[in-house]
């Protein structure tokens, strides 16, 4: 049976977030980046363009890099949502974010939450990735501090440390 | 901040359910896939659709089907297009289409479909909502704006025209055209097959022959034998993030001494649809410099870009010429040494001996 959701009310959905799972009324018109900011209370992820053009706002939804801000809030209940905050662990630092702060891969730091997640994608399906890999992968991220090549180092430098 | 409009969301379970939604709720309701085309213009204003209908619960629009050819779902990201190892390297033109849009975060949420039936843009289009008020709305104004009081429809880049001229921007429509795909468009009636090229129309607001009440639901690509080839060049001011500003989708089925026996060339992001050149002059003779480039100049004329994208319009008039005489250079054989700076624009040749 098709599904209908009216648009003029809020609806309740089931996120899961960073492991946790958020039973919260929103209003379905939002994107998953406003669900996130607004109604989940996690501001790590950046509002950027909010057009697609960045790369400020991505997260993973079920272990693919996703621009939250094209992504519907009601097209990603039920799934798996990774954002900067779920890196760390507790205190400990990521990798990756270790290797960022480390190397200078952050310097103002509003696009760094893309990023992160981003690279961590790539990690994810290749420990082990070429200079071009990284490139590539990071294609859709938009840096204006760092010229890109200390974030490539940093990519670089915890894809040595996650190494088995 | 902008929001997104609100709007009704129907999610169909099948193929059949979506064409009974959209035969009922015409013309209010928008398909809705990977939405990063349908999501921004939305934002700003462009498309202020009522319903979406939603076609992330229609599994069937993802799968692959080898059937002779190979059909692919409509609903297919176009991460997996650009990685499905079934496609054959001889129409490797859809590999390097796909995986050329945009970023790679929005080629994993846009889909096959979604990039066929893009809405066409323009630089009088592309705009937020104050902006193309501001200037008075054109020809592709937003449903209820009553433009007539206002502009009188004028089309901004080219006043006097009685049409809209938006591009299409596709990257996958020229390179699938070259290749000989059709589609399949399923409505309440029924489904139907048509050859893709027949999908466009030449004209920026009526650019798909897809009637509202249709769903795109697959693509088919022909059977092809080891004598065909084919490649796709996209020209953009980066190397990542833009539309085409000129691009060229390319198949030749070429014999044992190099000799073409059939050809299919086509132009996309320079008018309001693809361009299919005739490529009968190529048939019959082998790919000699002297044979593309009479094809490369014959090529310019149809091709008739405005002033509506990025880069000034006699350069990328100039560059279809030499986009087209590399791509097929590239078909005949040439290096991406021997092609040089241009090579390099197009990006990431793949190596074309695997495919011969």
């Amino acid at each position: 049976m098709t599904e209908e959701i009216a648009g003029d009310q809020k609806v309740m959905g089931r996120f899961r977030v960073n492991g946790d799972e958020h039973h919260v009324a929103y209003a379905p018109h939002k994107t998953l980046l406003e669900v996130l900011r607004e109604d989940l209370d996690l501001p790590g992820t950046k509002h950027g363009c909010e057009l697609g053009e960045c790369g400020a706002c991505a997260v993973l939804v079920d272990g693919v890099p996703t621009l939250s801000c094209l992504l519907l809030g009601l097209e990603a209940t039920e799934r798996e949502v990774l954002t900067v905050e779920g890196l760390a662990d507790d205190a400990r630092l990521h990798p990756l974010q270790a290797a960022f702060a480390d190397l200078g891969g952050s310097q103002c730091g509003y696009c760094t939450p893309g990023v992160l997640v981003t690279a961590k994608a790539l990690l994810d399906e290749t420990p082990k990735p070429t200079r071009e890999q990284i490139q590539e992968a990071l294609a859709g991220n938009l840096c204006r501090c760092t010229g890109y090549l200390q974030i490539f180092e940093a990519v670089e430098a915890a894809a040595e440390e996650c190494a088995p | 901040m902008m929001r997104v409009p609100q709007f009704r969301y129907l999610a169909p379970k099948s193929v059949g359910e979506a064409a009974k939604i959209l035969r009922g709720e015409v013309p209010s309701a928008q398909l809705f896939a990977g939405g990063t085309d349908l999501i921004p213009n939305m934002k700003r204003g462009q498309q202020v659709p009522k319903t979406l209908v939603g076609l992330r619960g229609l599994h069937a629009l993802r799968e692959v089907h080898a059937d002779g050819g190979l059909s692919l779902g409509a609903g297919l990201s176009l991460s997996s297009v650009a990685g499905e190892g079934r496609i054959p390297l001889a129409q490797r033109a859809l590999i390097m289409a796909a995986g050329k849009v945009a970023t790679p975060q929005i080629r994993n949420m846009g889909t096959l479909g979604g990039n066929l039936c893009l809405d066409t843009r323009c630089n009088y289009y592309n705009q937020n909502y104050e902006w193309r008020e501001a200037i008075g709305f054109c020809k592709k104004a937003p449903d209820g704006v009553a433009i007539q009081e206002v502009t009188h429809g004028t089309c901004w880049v080219a006043p006097s025209s009685p049409r809209c001229w938006a591009v299409n921007s596709s990257d996958s429509a020229p390179a699938l055209i070259a290749l000989g795909a059709e589609i399949s468009l399923v409505s309440a009636d029924g489904e139907r097959r048509i050859p893709l090229a027949e999908l466009y129309h030449h004209d920026g607001m009526a650019f798909l022959s897809k009637r509202p009440d249709e769903l795109l639901t697959q693509v088919h690509l022909p059977a092809v034998d080891a004598s065909w080839r084919s490649t796709y060049w996209k020209l953009r001011r980066r190397g990542s993030f833009d539309f085409p500003v000129v691009s060229v989708g390319a198949a030749v089925s070429l014999d044992a001494g190099g000799v073409v026996q059939a050809a299919r060339v086509v132009i996309g992001a320079v008018t309001s649809a693809p361009v299919v050149l005739d490529a009968s002059a190529l048939v019959g003779a082998p790919l000699t410099d002297e044979a593309i480039a009479a094809f490369a100049d014959a090529a310019v004329k149809p091709a008739r870009p405005l002033d509506n994208t990025d880069f000034h319009l006699s350069w990328r008039k100039r560059v279809v010429r030499e986009y087209v005489a590399g791509a097929l250079r590239e078909l005949r054989g040439d290096t991406a040494d021997q092609l040089g700076l241009l090579a390099r624009s197009a990006a990431r040749i793949l190596p074309l001996a695997a495919c011969s």
